[in-house]
């Protein structure tokens, strides 16, 4: 199996961060000609930790990412990956072409080069996100839904240690964004990997977020998703409004919307599994 | 009783459209038809470096198909010239070049029309040979890329980041490209070559639901092609390069319409 590119530089800090660290980010630029795509951006990931990635478009999430997954040199500071470390990499606006003939089947041999397929694992990587029944559609024929999670299956075949998810919600229907967070919520539990995922919405992050890192070429603020919303830098770039409108995806308890897309009080302030957020 | 010629021009013929159909897959696959276009016409070119400097015209076209390929790779970044113009002038200036220089060798008596067009019907047992060494060579070598080369034509970014070496890949497709296009050449010549490629290819799509699917329908398309147009060409006399273009072009008419009636649910 092959393994992404070595550390370009470790520090020797990064081993006393703790035995789960997966990746540190220090001090990152990354200039494209002239522009500055990312300004001294720290960010570390930890094994079963996940970690969304917000901010306007063009604040160089994407890049981040790829930093992060080995396909961009950084123009300065460092990029420290566990060594050997195994990442399961699902790309923004992935699109497979309809001349070429596919089904999720060999979508999914192909990331499993040697087994051939036949050893189960593809079946099995299928049935953890719920999509065993699509094996033999053609991949074109997928709804943005189904797509990602074969896309998701395709990851978990490399067993990664860590997930890196770009917009993974990205052409899915509401209903089944809900369920695709779900199901990544559930992934990070059963097998404890890390997850860096780009939201696809500035105000909206999965429930189960760790910690919410927001990017405007710089890291604004980071932190827990309650306290990131009340950051000054966060209500400063999107606007109070906007602010008071980051909520945890599938718990939003502080407020509903109405039709128009307003917030309004919510009728139902408990919560089942986590502390109601802060009233706005 | 099959005449002899006809036997070794349905060999050389077969032999070669097994190996362009899965290779015109990714041709297909990579959208790299003119790339492929520009390759042939400019092979001429190297026909006439290899004539001029007394090496076997294969190395002459392995010589222009990588000095083509380098250029376009250079000159790909630059906004001011779209690709489809590029890959035009490199294509149309290394077939004028090569004729030009085909010229200034009067000492050589050449064919050029068999360049152009192909000579089947003259292949020797010789040239069988070569088509199938190299044959079996080019299969070899996709064999062993085929699976890296799938992942980077599904998403070059995905493929980079799962530690496949795209440049390298890159390479080779283009060699195993013109290596094909050398051998070719003498069944259907540099002008129609492309044709051998993606026609097949595309005949295959409607019917295949895997790569390696549409790959072995696209080899058997091409083969089937050789035999319709060497018997058309006997019947009526027609050139046999050009007619064996023009059956590959009825087989893809007829999958085409039948795939669109009967693929709804693959459309």
């Amino acid at each position: 199996m092959p393994t992404v590119p070595g550390p370009l530089v470790m520090p020797p800090e990064a081993q006393a961060a703790g035995p789960d660290l997966l990746v540190e980010v220090k001090n990152l630029t990354v200039r494209f000609g002239q522009t500055s795509a990312l300004d001294r951006v720290d960010l570390k990931v930890s094994g079963g930790e996940i970690v969304s990635l917000i901010g306007p478009n063009g604040a160089g999430k994407t890049t981040l990412v790829r930093a992060v997954a080995g396909l961009i040199e950084a123009s300065a500071g460092t990029l420290w990956r566990r060594p050997g470390l195994r990442i399961g990499y699902v790309p923004q606006r992935l699109s497979i072409d309809r001349v070429m003939p596919l089904t999720v089947r060999r979508l999914l041999t192909l990331a499993q080069p040697g087994s051939g397929g036949r050893d189960g694992k593809v079946e099995a990587a299928l049935r953890e996100v719920d999509a065993a029944d699509l094996i033999e559609h053609a991949v074109q024929d997928l709804s943005g839904g189904e797509f990602q999670r074969v896309m998701l299956a395709r990851a978990l075949l490399r067993r990664p240690q860590l997930l890196l998810l770009d917009e993974p919600l990205q052409g899915v229907d509401l209903g089944g964004q809900l369920a695709l967070y779900d199901l990544i919520g559930r992934l990070r539990r059963r097998h404890g990997m890390g997850v860096l995922l780009v939201s696809h919405d500035l105000h909206i992050v999965m429930a189960a977020t760790d910690r919410v890192v927001c990017l405007n070429h710089h890291v604004c603020c980071s932190g827990a998703p309650e306290s990131v919303q009340h950051h000054p830098e966060y209500v400063a770039l999107f606007g109070a409004e906007a602010a008071r409108r980051l909520a945890v995806y599938a718990h939003a308890h502080d407020h509903a919307h109405d039709l128009a897309g307003n917030p309004v009080p919510a009728a139902d302030a408990g919560g089942a599994d986590r502390e109601p957020e802060h009233p706005s | 009783m099959i005449e002899e010629f006809l036997l070794r021009a349905l060999v050389a013929g077969v032999g070669v459209a097994a190996v362009a159909g899965p290779l015109g897959c990714f041709v297909v696959w990579r959208r790299m038809a003119y790339f492929g276009a520009t390759l042939a016409h400019g092979a001429l070119l190297g026909v006439a470096l290899g004539l001029l400097i007394g090496v076997d015209p294969v190395f002459g076209i392995a010589a222009s198909s990588v000095l083509i390929a380098l250029i376009v790779t250079g000159l790909q970044r630059q906004r001011t010239i779209g690709g489809d113009t590029l890959l035009g002038i490199l294509a149309h200036a290394g077939l004028a070049l090569g004729l030009v220089a085909l010229a200034f060798m009067s000492g050589v008596r050449i064919d050029l029309m068999a360049y152009l067009f192909g000579d089947v019907l003259a292949v020797t047992w010789i040239d069988i040979l070569w088509i199938y060494l190299g044959g079996t060579a080019v299969l070899a070598a996709l064999a062993l890329i085929w699976n890296s080369l799938l992942a980077i034509t599904l998403n070059e970014e995905l493929a980079r980041a799962e530690g496949v070496a795209v440049v390298p890949l890159q390479l080779a497709f283009m060699l195993i490209l013109a290596v094909v296009i050398a051998i070719a050449m003498k069944v259907v010549g540099v002008l129609l070559i492309v044709s051998l490629l993606i026609i097949p290819a595309a005949a295959a799509r409607p019917f295949a639901r895997t790569p390696e699917q549409m790959a072995a329908l696209a080899a058997i398309v091409g083969a089937l092609s050789v035999a319709a147009g060497l018997f058309a060409s006997l019947q009526w006399d027609t050139p046999a390069g050009p007619s064996i273009v023009v059956a590959a072009t009825a087989i893809f008419a007829t999958s085409f319409t039948l795939g669109g009636a009967l693929g709804k649910r693959t459309a």
